[in-house]
């Protein structure tokens, strides 16, 4: 670093401070070109932070965030005793759970499969159409589903129906929902998942598969033995990451896809903190949940970050 | 792997079971989207099932639907407000997350940790979407286009991502410009900038694809409905049954609504899939920096 080199010429007293005070100097264009960034940063971040004390006020739009009388612990305490507080916790981790084990073995098992395939047009054009869907906000995945799902002229309807069954409303339909949900999500974020495991196959030295061959492996024992062993530390982060987000199962898609008939099945924290907050103006309450699932996130989300960096040497942050 | 070794009966089984594989997985894929594309050409006069729909010849396709939205007043200003959106944000997301990552790069910035901290601390702790309601429209921009992109404008994933990028140009660099009598000022300008183009275009991407899908919070905070951006009108049509005030159906005619319905969502995904060879070439590179890399 420059800065060691004339410090050896300052009187050694004065030196730490004066150091400290020319570096500063020197990196005046960073500060200020940063600080517009700053600004935003703690107005974007902080101020909401600041206004989420209204978890423990009764909020009253004419009174503000500061006016507003202090409750304490009661918008807590009304969650958790709502006749809702379990379904949410269920659905929410149920979806969450639910896609971890749908997408990561499916993210895995077509890693492996573009990383054998030896059919170069073939593992390009199933690599394209799954990354693809990543890219598709959930309005559009729901235009796409109902072509396949409406009752009236949705593709899998006209083939029961094709067979003499009756249609099935699956969108409405509580059983059928969670499965939507799980396998959507599936078909959209699977190819995008893939990408780190393809990464860490690419990274697996090709003497060991070399030496497997040699010793009379089959291809059979070659994944089983040598790649699913040496691509385990990724797949381990992925699943600690994973649980880091437990309590996020998907805002956007389940907003988009739920209605009023599956509400018992698919509201999750989040589409009620959504309902309670901006439709029924509870603000106090919804950020109350909103706290509530904050410090559980915080909390889920250092311990795993704990124990990636335990087991794979680096972290998230 | 070239394998000069004769391959095996149950090598060649493994094969046909990859590429078996694959071939079901691109079926899986390709079939909804395939629906939605033959839905959108489905003419006025069509009988049959989805199936027959789906193998209907190309020659009796019908662009009606397509004609019925673009010469739609409303999707027009919708798909003006989209792009609106994606660009204005592109901008201000760029402008607010370069210094931000790059002060945080410099080893040697005094208040570097204090700084870290900051950034980091709203990432872990989510407080949720009320705090961030009451602020955006505390602000006064209920109604204004960028109270759909400025929320968003600092993601820290991506700070953090262009961070370890700026990290990863080698300190030679800086320091002989330094020797030469550069300032830091200049040492962004001349030498680090021109070497940030694939990072700076990843990450205006990553942000562009997200302004662009957004939904929430323009349905938050856009109630004017001539701010609508698509993703909101294409919730409206997809959401309507039938007749309906947001497309004038009835004023066309031509197509039949399921037909409407799966064209305008093919056309809210063209700019994507337009972009999306550029996003593939970097992002893949952008997603491993980042899930690989801390």
């Amino acid at each position: 670093m420059a800065d060691t080199v004339p410090a050896g010429m300052v009187a050694p007293t004065k030196s730490g401070t004066n150091q400290l005070w020319r570096n500063v100097k020197r990196h005046k264009s960073i500060y200020i070109l940063s600080s517009i960034s700053i600004i935003y940063f703690a107005i974007f971040k902080y101020v909401p932070i600041w206004n989420s004390q209204i978890a423990f006020r009764d909020f009253q739009a004419l009174q503000g965030v500061v006016g507003s009388p202090w409750v304490g612990l009661r918008n807590f305490s009304d969650f958790v005793h709502s006749y809702y507080f379990w379904e949410l916790i269920r659905n929410t981790v149920m979806y969450s759970v639910g896609k971890m084990i749908i997408s990561i073995p499916s993210a895995i098992f077509l890693a492996i499969c573009l990383y054998e395939c030896r059919i170069n047009f073939l593992r390009k054009t199933v690599q394209t159409l799954a990354y693809l869907p990543h890219f598709l906000s959930w309005v559009i995945m729901y235009g796409i589903i109902m072509a396949l799902l409406s009752p009236s002229s949705g593709l899998l309807n006209d083939i029961i129906k094709l067979f003499g069954g009756q249609p099935v409303s699956f969108m409405t339909d509580t059983n059928s929902f969670p499965w939507i949900v799980l396998l959507s999500d599936a078909w959209k974020e699977s190819g995008w998942s893939a990408i780190i495991f393809l990464a860490a196959l690419m990274g697996i030295d090709p003497s060991l598969f070399e030496a497997a061959m040699v010793e009379g492996a089959s291809a059979w024992q070659r994944v089983r033995y040598i790649t699913l062993p040496s691509i385990r530390p990724v797949i381990v982060m992925v699943f600690l990451l994973r649980m880091g987000t437990i309590l996020d199962a998907g805002f956007n898609q389940i907003f988009m896809l739920y209605s009023l008939p599956v509400y018992s099945v698919a509201d999750i924290i989040d589409t009620w903190i959504y309902r309670q907050g901006i439709l029924e103006f509870r603000f106090g309450l919804a950020t109350a949940v909103g706290l509530f699932k904050g410090a559980f996130g915080f909390i889920l989300l250092f311990v795993s970050n704990k124990l990636v960096r335990k087991t794979s040497g680096t972290g998230l942050y | 792997m070239a394998s000069v070794i004769k391959p095996s009966k149950s090598d060649r089984a493994f094969n046909v079971f990859v590429v078996a594989s694959l071939v079901l997985l691109f079926i899986i894929l390709f079939i909804p989207i395939w629906s939605t594309i033959t839905l959108s050409f489905r003419p006025n006069d069509f009988i049959g099932s989805a199936l027959d729909g789906m193998t209907l010849p190309p020659w009796r396709w019908s662009v009606a639907a397509f004609r019925a939205l673009l010469g739609n007043n409303s999707f027009v200003k919708a798909t003006i407000n989209s792009f609106r959106i994606f660009f204005e944000g592109i901008a201000a997301a760029l402008l607010l997350t370069t210094p931000l990552a790059y002060a945080l790069s410099i080893k040697t910035l005094p208040g570097r940790k204090f700084l870290y901290l900051f950034v980091i601390i709203p990432y872990l702790f989510d407080v949720g979407l009320v705090p961030n309601y009451l602020l955006v429209t505390g602000l006064g921009l209920t109604n204004k286009l960028a109270a759909v992109y400025l929320p968003g404008a600092i993601s820290v994933y991506n700070t953090l991502i262009m961070k370890s990028f700026f990290e990863g140009i080698p300190e030679e660099l800086k320091e002989s410009a330094r020797i030469d009598g550069a300032s830091e000022f200049t040492v962004l300008m001349r030498i680090i900038l021109p070497l940030s183009k694939p990072i700076m275009l990843t990450i205006g991407l990553y942000y562009g694809v997200r302004f662009w899908n957004d939904f929430f919070n323009a349905m938050l905070y856009l109630n004017d409905s001539a701010l609508q951006p698509l993703p909101i009108l294409l919730r409206n049509i997809l959401l309507s049954s039938g007749m309906n005030e947001y497309v004038e159906v009835s004023a066309f005619g031509e197509a039949p609504i399921e037909a409407i319905k799966a064209a305008s969502v093919l056309l809210a995904a063209i700019p994507m899939l337009v972009a999306y060879p550029f996003i593939q070439k970097y992002f893949v590179k952008g997603t491993m920096l980042g899930s690989l890399k801390g």
